[in-house]
């Protein structure tokens, strides 16, 4: 059993005013799941724990509750802060939430069911760029014609992953892709045709 | 408190907290250096978590300026369910709700200091995180400790004394009533 102060113990901390940095942090969320594929700027987390980015450690830090299910993989140090400031119920990847784990794939997640859709798995990628008007043509819901999106870092069959978690639609994963203090998001409801 | 008593902390849901875990380990369960040092913690902890913010900053002044701190978390203010057991060693039940401001802080230096207090006083949750803090250091340990925490610990015990002389002069001995028939 490791002592209350290993168990506990982070040197980090998290917003510097808790509720309104979550606050715009949700809303940016909110934004880049609304209009796919456009890239939100994060600002308000004063330090971050080694093994995650920014972004991250804020999009964490917003959605991550006492009630939440999250699979994590980033480090001892990215682990011992979460639970610190989020306290959620760490869950493997096939049950969980959110999850944020440089191996997890999207067949390996909890896509939700046809009568709850809304329970599939939101994973949260850290890439190492993003980059608007090249790359990705994205279609959908929240883009008037197409979009475009580079993104750097991505396992190299992502794509064909998408594609085929995107036929089972309404079932699903959503994805937010964080790099540095920038996100977007790819809803579950988006076509990308690589170009 | 008396031992019949545990506090399962419900601020963020479960059991992270340091409160929860130091309260599940009796001071008896063995004498490894790791139970002790966590004893010792637990009444510095549970002295500074009984006295008032007034009372901490007045002693505190006898000591040199403490080093700045960084707030890793709070102080916020929130509930805890308070559990009881029936007897002791009964099934456990919920007694109730009570209010309770936590603090973290971090030192220059690293050291990390946490309090959990009665009340909403966020300014004695910090000043108690942060003597936790400077409590870490052994070097530094037995200058606060003569100068806050030992006298700190008198005086509760003395409120406590003073406290039970009262209620014991309002005692009414029932033995002696059916004597004295």
């Amino acid at each position: 059993m490791p002592s209350p102060a290993a168990a506990i113990g982070t040197a980090f901390a998290g917003f510097a005013d808790p509720v309104l940095d979550a606050q715009a942090c949700f809303r940016a969320v909110l934004e880049a799941m609304s209009r796919p594929g456009r890239v939100q700027l994060l600002t308000g987390l004063p330090e971050v724990p080694p093994g995650l980015s920014p972004a991250a450690a804020a999009v964490l830090l917003t959605l991550v509750d006492a009630d939440t299910k999250l699979a994590l993989n980033a480090g001892p140090a990215a682990e011992a802060w979460v639970r610190f400031h989020c306290a959620p119920v760490l869950a493997p990847l096939g049950e969980a939430r959110f999850v944020l784990d440089p191996d997890a794939r999207l067949p390996m997640l909890d896509a939700g069911s046809e009568e709850e859709p809304e329970l599939g798995a939101t994973l949260i990628i850290e890439v190492t760029g993003l980059e608007e008007g090249a790359g990705w043509r994205l279609t959908g819901p929240g883009i008037r014609d197409q979009h475009r999106l580079r993104v750097t870092g991505l396992p190299a069959d992502f794509c064909v992953e998408w594609a085929q978690s995107r036929a089972r639609f309404p079932r699903g994963i959503d994805v937010i892709l964080c790099a540095g203090h920038r996100i977007a998001a790819l809803p579950r409801t988006v076509a990308i045709e690589e170009g | 408190m008396g031992p019949a008593c545990q506090i399962a902390l419900t601020l963020p849901g479960r059991t992270t907290s340091c409160l929860d875990e130091l309260s599940l380990q009796g001071p008896t369960l063995s004498f490894s250096p790791d139970i002790a040092e966590t004893a010792a913690r637990r009444r510095w902890m549970g002295v500074l978590a009984r006295a008032s913010a007034a009372d901490i900053a007045r002693r505190l002044e006898a000591l040199p300026q403490p080093p700045a701190h960084r707030r890793l978390r709070g102080p916020e203010t929130g509930l805890v369910m308070v559990r009881g057991r029936a007897g002791g060693d009964g099934g456990p039940f919920n007694m109730g709700e009570m209010t309770v401001t936590r603090c973290t802080v971090r030192l220059e230096d690293g050291r990390v200091g946490h309090a959990y207090v009665a009340g909403r006083d966020s300014r004695q949750a910090e000043l108690a995180a942060l003597l936790d803090a400077l409590m870490q250091d052994a070097a530094e340990r037995a200058g606060i400790e003569a100068a806050v925490i030992a006298p700190l610990e008198a005086a509760q015990a003395e409120a406590r004394a003073a406290q039970a002389r009262r209620a014991a002069a309002t005692r009414v001995e029932f033995f002696t009533m059916t004597q004295m028939r």
